[in-house]
């Protein structure tokens, strides 16, 4: 019997791919490894073969290439006409996108022309004994997880959120690829492209910072915010930011962490006037030493953190710099 | 422009989600006792509907899936300067995933057609799964954008839309009808004055079963859901909790001694 597939969709705008395809490759090999199945990625665009090695060597056994001049712009309806007409033919078991705004567009869409299952923001996946796929799905502003599974109906389609899974990377991994070819039928309906801006982020990625430095309401203003850009240029680390700094200009819409923001996974998370909502919580729990600083002792986010220090943010990171800086032997900034 | 719709769900009041509770034997929540509102993103949607039609003329109107218990959620709507609004309400709807869901809005909007457009909010608070507005598109065979940032719209020239991707944005020209959902930079809702606010309270509104929409038990509920629920649970995560005290100072040093444990510095 041929093996089961699981495929990930592997996201690319620019010839640039998405890291999070890369982690799901990670923990498609986890999975596979158990399953005994193959893993392959799927790719579209309109010249994106040279992207095929990396795709290999992060996981892939099989890499599906589709490439079509009407590919090389992301757009709904050929991308959902191209992974339709795939998953026809070849029967995936498993399909997974990042949870990314290209995503959460596309994965919906495409479940619904292929009548079947989809689970959303899935923060981890693993077989149960039925060999169905499990999928923790946090709502509720990630106060509660739901584990989804779709028994009768393939594939089983996910969006998974960046920054959870771990990338397995190896040089030297062999696999093969496989042009699909596109023919003249394919559907180029839909909104056409006017114009791509595509601004970089000022500020490091959140997602692939070991050290986040994060502030909340508490944090007042502009002024206090230069301190915890500060502490993070000391560690060499990002600032995330709560919905209200965001509203209020302190931080850019880049820079949230939560529910409507990001996932991250640092070594080390330092929350700053942060009240600590189950919104923003559920985009940080996963970092591996959390420290909470605020000067309202009841704040929640201290019941999540490892370290819990109340007082006024403007009386503690001062000597902490301070004392970073002396550690660091680095010298003070002009 | 005839006719714009416009899907709102009322969705428990975030302010009292610690009140949430899981009943331990069925595994699903509890929400009784805590109070529905109107989920925020979908004020943009409605606004952005409101601007259309201010601007050249058209009915909107509200499309609600909910218990009827929810009615003033869609009043608050209405107050905001809807021309009237559906309610989906029947047990047969109950335990529906975003497949079924979208099964039975696309099928209500059928029976509202024609249309121009639809606009939605990106995500909903409660489920957060952003799924439902790509499939009621799909299922209704239209063109649809999420993320929209900024729309544009003076006839005769074409409907422009700002689309957030990852990073930056991309602007796109469509056509009617289509599906769009906002997210919150699209535009600042308005509010109602009190005198809309109380003749909202006399409006009707229209409830529709599944006696009207007609379909199989096969497609809606539990039995129509691609996805079931294994297992829910309150999530709990156990933490050191350790409080440092002290002066500045001395707070500040044992800070440094737990970060220079994880080798950072």
């Amino acid at each position: 019997m041929e093996k089961s597939q699981i495929w990930v969709f592997m996201e690319q705008r620019g010839g640039v791919l998405h890291e999070v395809g890369l982690e799901l490759l990670g923990k498609a090999r986890d999975l596979a490894e158990v399953s005994g199945s193959a893993v392959a990625a799927i790719i579209l665009g309109a010249e994106v073969a040279p992207l095929t090695d990396r795709i290999i060597n992060h996981g892939a056994d099989l890499v599906l290439v589709a490439e079509h001049p009407a590919l090389e712009t992301y757009r709904l309806l050929p991308y959902t006409d191209v992974l339709t007409r795939a998953c026809r033919e070849h029967h995936p078991s498993v399909l997974l996108f990042g949870a990314t705004r290209m995503g959460v567009e596309l994965a919906p869409r495409l479940a619904a022309r292929l009548k079947t299952g989809l689970s959303a923001h899935c923060i981890d996946l693993q077989w149960d004994a039925n060999g169905n796929l499990l999928q923790m799905v946090p709502g509720w502003g990630g106060g509660v997880v739901a584990t989804i599974r779709c028994p009768e109906h393939r594939p089983q389609m996910a969006t998974v959120m960046p920054g959870v899974m771990q990338k397995c990377e190896s040089s030297g991994r062999s696999g093969r690829v496989i042009t699909w070819t596109v023919g003249d039928d394919l559907d180029v309906s839909g909104p056409k492209v006017l114009e791509i801006c595509r601004e970089e982020p000022k500020t490091r990625a959140l997602e692939t910072a070991e050290v986040v430095i994060a502030g909340g309401w508490g944090i007042g203003g502009p002024e206090g915010w230069k301190l915890l850009e500060e502490l993070a240029g000391l560690l060499g680390g990002a600032v995330g930011a709560t919905r209200p700094p965001v509203d209020e200009g302190w931080a850019s819409e880049e820079q949230m962490i939560g529910q409507s923001g990001k996932t991250i996974r640092p070594r080390l998370y330092i929350g700053v006037g942060i009240s600590g909502m189950s919104h923003h919580v559920v985009g940080m729990d996963g970092s591996e030493l959390v420290v909470a600083i605020n000067s309202d002792p009841k704040a929640p986010l201290f019941e999540v953190a490892d370290i819990c220090i109340t007082g006024d943010f403007r009386e503690i990171l001062p000597p902490l710099l301070e004392e970073l800086r002396r550690r660091l032997g680095a010298k003070q900034p002009h | 422009m005839e006719k714009i719709i416009v899907c709102i769900k009322p969705v428990p009041d975030p302010l009292a989600w610690d009140r949430l509770a899981m009943d331990p034997v069925t595994k699903t929540l509890i929400r009784e006792g805590i109070p529905s509102v109107i989920n925020p993103l979908d004020k943009q949607a409605l606004e952005a509907a409101l601007e259309i039609k201010d601007a050249c003329g058209a009915e909107v109107v509200l499309l609600a899936m909910a218990p009827v218990s929810t009615r003033p959620v869609l009043r608050q709507a209405l107050a905001m300067g809807a021309d009237r609004a559906v309610l989906l309400s029947d047990h047969w709807f109950a335990g529906s995933d975003t497949l079924a869901t979208s099964r039975i809005l696309a099928t209500a909007i059928e029976r509202l057609a024609p249309f121009d457009l639809i606009c939605c909010g990106n995500f909903t608070l409660d489920g957060s799964t952003a799924q439902v507005p790509s499939q009621v598109a799909e299922l209704l065979g239209i063109p649809n954008i999420m993320h929209v940032s900024a729309m544009e719209f003076r006839p005769p020239g074409p409907l422009l839309v700002t689309q957030k991707i990852e990073p930056g944005l991309v602007i796109l020209e469509a056509e009617f009808p289509l599906l769009l959902s906002f997210t919150k930079e699209a535009n600042k809702p308005r509010y109602s004055s009190f005198l809309e606010i109380l003749a909202a309270e006399t409006r009707e509104i229209a409830v529709w079963t599944n006696a009207y929409l007609q379909l199989g038990a096969g497609l809606i509920g539990l039995g129509g859901s691609p996805t079931q629920m294994a297992d829910l649970l309150i999530r709990r995560k156990v933490r050191q909790g350790l409080r440092l005290e002290g002066s500045p100072e001395e707070i500040a040093r044992l800070l440094a001694d737990k970060i220079s444990q994880l080798g950072i510095v």
